[in-house]
């Protein structure tokens, strides 16, 4: 079907048929929610209309849920009909801060065909509200700023049933701050308490926990106290406790954890989690328990903790290997218990490996910490500065063209007369890859100057021809 | 009857010692430069395992530090297996060091936001064992920190070079202030070897060995590390005319 032609959801309520979903381009024809599906009918002729179904819809979403579920946050739990919510917090870290995890959570949906939009905010009510009233694909309203970010907001996105909000549109309220600065006494005669536990869950007022989304696979150990435990030392022995438990489950079915979370229940009906995340499946106690009990700090125990429950959110199968011993040679190192303690706790782990590329910024490239080992390493023909500045920084230079090194050249306000040269080394531009790089020509030199200090200076520009380059001189590198 | 005794008694008082201090490591204790007059100034003959290194550049390398990255590179190249290699600013331009011979594949990167964070990890890599050498890049060495480093290396007896480079050439005189470390390097640039023809020849630093535990401060000029990460020795401080080790050196 092709893209631009107009589709439409229609749902049923009794005889009454409706629409209830249109893409974008059945709501430029003038098309809108809510409407009859035989006036759409008549607005737009062929229109392509699908039946509801809801129980399709539903699933989906749970495995949508579940995706994110393994993906983002230990919490998620489906919201109403038409949203994921899920509790970032000790979770937004590992995607590198909230911003970053909501607008690669909206890319990534976008890249498996979905349009989503994303907040992140103190309450559930706040990020509910804000998805479903503004336009804005991703929103992050900072710590304290629930209050101002949603007064001048409908009513109808306070999750309220629509009589009530039918009848408080009647009464002239609009927005949630109007609503908010009603006295809340006849609110309640009037329209029950549910009003008032939405805004004072809108406002953070009332705690409103999420019951996280389970699926029967998931490998999960709980323990509960009788008595709300808080010392560090307790939680430590707990969660060694539950780290035994898990494994033992784990190896009846022949699983490693490959990411797991440590949901802890505070008395005062709050939740707080940690997860960690392991570079190969695992199942050894110690391990996890490390990476767990390394972050208990981070854990604020309140009034005391009440349930613990360890879950195994992403498990892989794990085969006992026999270890090879040898007389001979030295056992090979694993270093992943290492890269999952530091990848835990933020740090960006990384190797290098060479590119083909002539161009020093591009020659090098990350690749993860536990990556196969290709065994390349750069063509060593030439020398190499060991700092590369991220930006190189523009110099005056006295030089005689064209290819000349410099013989004197400024560089930070700091006059260097150059003793000793090397160069040009002529770099080209990949125009095979970036058609803007057809003529561009860069011309390397080592530069020394009187105190021995070693430089990496380029000229744009071949020195001859204006189209290959400015003909400026930067300073790219220094040399150890 | 004493004078006779003291001897085997003031032995035996330095195994006890040596025992008490963690000596007991497994590995040998000892990565040698393969330079004799370095090597013999150093207890040991040569840089200790399980011990605390600090390198830092001078003149303008203490902003840079681009030549001390390259000292603590070559000796990580020495060393046998996999290196972790903290920092916080990351340009560390990798095609040199693998030119001073540590291959890509052994370095691990560990990049944080903040200094603690270079700390931790550090600590963290020492006390893994099974790494050859933990290098950090830190502006800041407390006294406190640079001891759990000590003591985390001694446990394990894995390297840790700690890279000392500073946001300002001013600063960096806090690198007289007294730390923990087994040993303190500053590596400053030399005009390169001359040569027949013009060009730039093969780098040389003045390497001060600025305090040694159990030793005495010395001064080396050095011509840079080579492609398996050796130095050596330049001529005319070693005041003697024999070049062929290390112009051999250089060929390999």
């Amino acid at each position: 079907m092709p893209a631009d032609q107009p589709l439409v959801v229609i749902s049923k309520s009794g005889s009454k048929r409706w629409i209830s979903a249109a893409d974008t381009a059945a709501r430029k024809l003038g098309l809108k929610i809510g409407m009859p599906a035989s006036k759409a009918q008549a607005i737009v002729a062929n229109l392509t209309m699908i039946d509801a179904d809801p129980s399709a819809d539903a699933a989906a979403l749970e495995r949508l849920a579940l995706w994110a579920l393994r993906q983002y946050s230990p919490v998620v739990a489906v919201d109403g009909v038409d949203g994921i919510v899920m509790d970032t917090e000790g979770a937004d870290h590992l995607q590198g801060g909230e911003d970053l995890l909501i607008s690669g959570l909206v890319n990534g949906l976008r890249g498996r065909g979905l349009t989503a939009r994303a907040a992140v905010a103190d309450t559930w009510g706040a990020a509910h509200a804000i998805t479903r009233v503004t336009s804005a694909e991703t929103t992050v309203v900072p710590v304290g700023g629930v209050a101002r970010a949603v007064t001048g907001l409908p009513i109808h996105c306070l999750r309220l049933p629509p009589d009530t909000i039918h009848g408080l549109r009647v009464m002239g309220v609009e927005t949630v701050g109007e609503l908010s600065a009603m006295p809340r006494a006849p609110l309640t005669l009037r329209y029950g308490p549910e009003v008032g536990r939405r805004l004072d869950q809108l406002f953070g007022r009332m705690a409103e926990p999420l019951e996280p989304l389970r699926t029967p696979e998931l490998v999960e150990a709980a323990k509960n106290f009788q008595e709300p435990i808080g010392a560090a030392e307790t939680i430590a022995k707990y969660v060694r406790r539950l780290v035994g438990e898990l494994t033992s489950k784990l190896e009846a079915r022949g699983l490693g954890v490959r990411r797991s979370d440590l949901v802890i229940h505070r008395v005062d009906n709050t939740r707080q989690c940690i997860r960690a995340g392991l570079a190969k499946p695992v199942r050894d106690p110690a391990r996890l328990s490390k990476l767990l009990c390394d972050r208990i700090e981070k854990i604020d125990p309140g009034f005391g903790i009440e349930r613990m429950v360890l879950v195994a959110i992403m498990a892989e199968p794990l085969e006992e290997r026999q270890a090879a011993s040898s007389l001979i040679e030295e056992p090979v190192v694993d270093v992943t218990p290492l890269v999952d303690i530091l990848g835990n706790r933020g740090q960006r782990l990384y190797r290098v490996t060479p590119v083909a590329s002539d161009v020093p910024e591009r020659s090098v490239m990350r690749v993860g910490p536990t990556a196969d080992e290709t065994g390349a390493t750069w063509a060593a023909k030439w020398p190499r500065p060991s700092r590369l500045l991220a930006n190189p920084e523009r110099i005056d230079v006295t030089a005689l063209l064209p290819d000349q090194p410099p013989a004197v050249f400024t560089w930070r306000g700091k006059r260097r007369r150059v003793k000793r040269a090397d160069g040009p080394e002529r770099i080209f531009g990949e125009w095979w890859l970036r058609p803007r790089e057809h003529a561009a020509v860069r011309d390397y030199f080592v530069v020394e100057d009187e105190a021995g200090e070693r430089y990496w200076v380029y000229r744009a520009g071949d020195g001859v021809d204006a189209e290959t380059g400015s003909h400026l001189w930067f300073l790219h590198g220094v040399f150890g | 009857m004493s004078r006779v005794h003291s001897p085997r008694v003031i032995e035996e008082l330095r195994d006890r010692i040596a025992h008490l201090e963690g000596g007991g490591a497994k590995k040998p204790a000892a990565l040698p430069f393969g330079v004799r007059e370095m090597d013999e100034r150093l207890p040991g003959g040569g840089l200790a395992y399980g011990a605390l290194h600090e390198v830092a550049g001078g003149g303008s390398g203490t902003v840079d530090g681009a030549a001390a990255a390259l000292f603590a590179a070559g000796i990580a190249a020495r060393s046998k297996g996999k290196v972790l290699w903290c920092l916080t600013r990351p340009d560390l331009f990798f095609p040199a060091v693998a030119q001073a011979g540590l291959h890509p594949d052994r370095v691990i990167f560990c990049e944080g936001d903040k200094e603690e964070d270079v700390l931790a990890s550090m600590e963290e890599g020492l006390s893994f064992g099974g790494l050859a050498a933990v290098v950090g890049e830190l502006v800041r060495l407390p006294m406190v920190a640079s001891r759990r480093l000590q003591l985390a290396a001694e446990k394990t007896g894995t390297m840790g070079l700690v890279v000392r480079r500073w946001r300002r050439q001013t600063e960096a005189s806090d690198f007289g202030n007294p730390t923990a470390s087994m040993t303190r390097w500053r590596v400053s640039v030399l005009p390169s070897e001359e040569l027949p023809v013009a060009g730039v020849g093969r780098a040389r630093w003045l390497l001060e060995l600025m305090r040694v535990k159990a030793g005495e401060c010395a001064e080396f000029e050095i011509g840079a590390c080579d492609a398996k990460g050796r130095v050596c020795l330049l001529p005319h401080s070693a005041n003697r005319p024999d070049t062929s080790t290390w112009r051999g050196s250089r060929a390999s």
